[in-house]
């Protein structure tokens, strides 16, 4: 479980090390229907601005802790908070608020086809009912800065890959999320772009996003010398002090 | 800024085309289509059985049954004299034997009767329509003056005319329920097959903070919109038809049934708006309540 502060006179403290976590797991299990737990008793805090990989094999339950991240999913049992809300307790109509403050980058993109770049990036504020002209530029600013400047009436299906998780990722951030999800979000690039999206999210991370990147990319995780979550048989068995999370 | 993203303007974000589309507009035009005739057919049965009526209970026809002092025309004529003062009769004409003749031809074909046969004389009485004078007055005033006769007021053919066309006013009334309810079934079941060909807008459409009414927003005013256009189209394809009707159809049997009037062609006219309107709906619970059952 997370710290309480010692004491307030402490010199060195770490404001961040004693913010209340963004997301919080307390023995959270998962399982679908009445299949085999996919998640079993998982328990992880992530502060606030911090930066992991969540890792493990394919079937290990990466994708399940994203999604009830999320809100895709509910857990089975346990406790999940965010953004100190107790996420079983949140009405349907409160979740939109929340999922508000998460973007989720995806393995497959999932951009909508039949919009242009620009729409697809604009879909958060547009979502939230702002009005285009006090965003138009704010998108235009963000496209350039993830290298789609030039790409802004293109279509998703004539961008390349690497481009497409550019896209992927500007949209997730565009409403400045306080959590940034990504899924596998160099599965279907090459070493170089990968790398590129990293040093996003990396830069990303360091304006305050706290960034949580499931991936079996052992080379990518190594190269970016973050802390690491491992799912292991639904399990979190491999613990990185550096991280501060719960033990396990 | 660059001068391209300063024009820029949020595109529809559910796909202009959709696979169902043209399927689902072709349906609601042709259900369009009959709830337009249908309103117009009822508004002409509806004015065809007033008229009926009208006719009928504006008028009564007087059997007038020569004595043996009188020769028919004679006891016609007289009764027509005494009819024409009773109050409430605007007009009573006796009518001449041709004319009765021709009556009975119908029922016993068209030779000439024998001249012996005694066939009664008919009195056509036009009532006022203000203060119509009732078939017993008649009656009293036709006896008063020794004129053996029978009044026949129409009354019971008046009264099953109305109770057809009531039936007819129901039926109309029936089948656009009928149709509106097929509509909205058609426009549930395009909803419901639509959000679920879309399942993946909807889910990125929820992560990006979306909330269920502003995705049912889209596919509600996605509906409403084919829904009205198709209504324009099946109400104007109908308008055509009873104006062809209307305009080349004077004369045949059918427009004397339903006596279609140019005024009776603007009833499809609210059509559109209210197919719209029942495509709004139906889209609207239909896709409310599967994101009710969403994550």
């Amino acid at each position: 479980m997370s710290r309480k502060p010692e004491a307030e006179s402490a010199v060195d403290v770490d404001p961040v090390a004693f913010a209340p976590p963004v997301v919080r797991f307390d023995k959270v299990s998962m399982r679908y229907g009445a299949g085999p737990p996919i998640l079993n008793d998982i328990s992880f805090d992530l502060a606030p601005g911090s930066f992991h990989f969540l890792t493990g094999a394919s079937g290990s339950g990466k994708t399940t802790v994203l999604r009830l991240i999320y809100l895709g999913d509910r857990a089975t049992s346990g406790r999940i908070e965010l953004m100190g809300r107790d996420v079983a307790t949140l009405g349907r109509r409160e979740r939109p608020a929340l999922r508000r403050r998460i973007g989720v980058v995806f393995q497959e993109f999932r951009l909508l086809s039949h919009l242009s770049v620009f729409d697809n990036a604009a879909l958060g504020p547009r979502i939230a009912g702002r009005k285009p002209a006090s965003y138009r530029a704010d998108v235009a600013e963000l496209l350039a800065w993830v290298g789609l400047g030039d790409r802004l009436h293109a279509m998703p299906d004539a961008l390349s890959g690497g481009e497409k998780q550019r896209l992927a990722i500007a949209r997730a951030v565009v409403n400045r999320p306080d959590i940034l999800l990504a899924d596998e979000p160099t599965g279907n690039v090459d070493p170089a772009i990968a790398l590129r999206i990293l040093r996003l999210l990396t830069e990303l991370n360091r304006v305050g996003t706290t960034v949580l990147i499931a991936s079996h990319d052992e080379d990518l995780v190594a190269r970016a010398g973050k802390p690491v979550l491992h799912l292991s048989d639904g399990r979190l068995t491999r613990f990185d002090p550096a991280a501060r999370e719960s033990p396990q | 800024m660059s001068a391209d993203s300063a024009k820029w303007w949020p595109a529809p974000l559910l796909p202009r085309r959709d696979g169902g589309a043209a399927s689902l507009f072709f349906v609601v035009a042709v259900l369009s289509f009959l709830a337009s005739l249908s309103a117009i057919g009822g508004l002409a049965a509806q004015r065809a059985a007033e008229g009926w009526k009208d006719q009928l209970i504006g008028s009564a026809t007087v059997i007038v049954r020569a004595s043996a002092t009188d020769t028919p025309d004679a006891a016609s004529a007289r009764a027509a004299e005494v009819l024409a003062g009773v109050k409430g009769v605007s007009e009573a004409r006796a009518l001449d034997k041709a004319t009765a003749d021709a009556l009975i031809a119908r029922f016993l074909g068209p030779e000439p009767l024998p001249d012996d046969v005694p066939v009664p004389r008919l009195v056509a009485v036009d009532l006022d329509a203000a203060a119509p004078a009732t078939p017993a007055a008649l009656a009293a005033a036709l006896k008063a003056a020794g004129v053996d006769a029978t009044v026949e007021d129409h009354g019971p053919w008046a009264a099953q005319i109305m109770r057809g066309a009531a039936l007819a006013r129901w039926l109309a009334i029936a089948l656009l329920a009928v149709i509106a309810s097929a509509a909205a079934a058609v426009i549930a079941f395009a909803a419901r097959q639509g959000l679920s060909a879309r399942a993946d807008l909807v889910e990125v459409l929820h992560l990006a903070g979306a909330t269920d009414g502003f995705i049912a927003r889209l596919f509600q005013l996605r509906f409403a919109r084919t829904a009205a256009q198709a209504g324009i189209v099946g109400a104007a394809v109908a308008v055509a038809a009873a104006a062809a009707l209307r305009q080349f159809g004077a004369g045949q049997s059918l427009t004397a049934l339903l006596p279609i009037t140019w005024t009776d062609l603007a009833a499809p006219l609210p059509w559109p708006l209210i197919a719209g309107l029942i495509a709004a709906v139906a889209a609207r619970a239909t896709v409310d309540a599967v994101l009710k059952r969403s994550p």
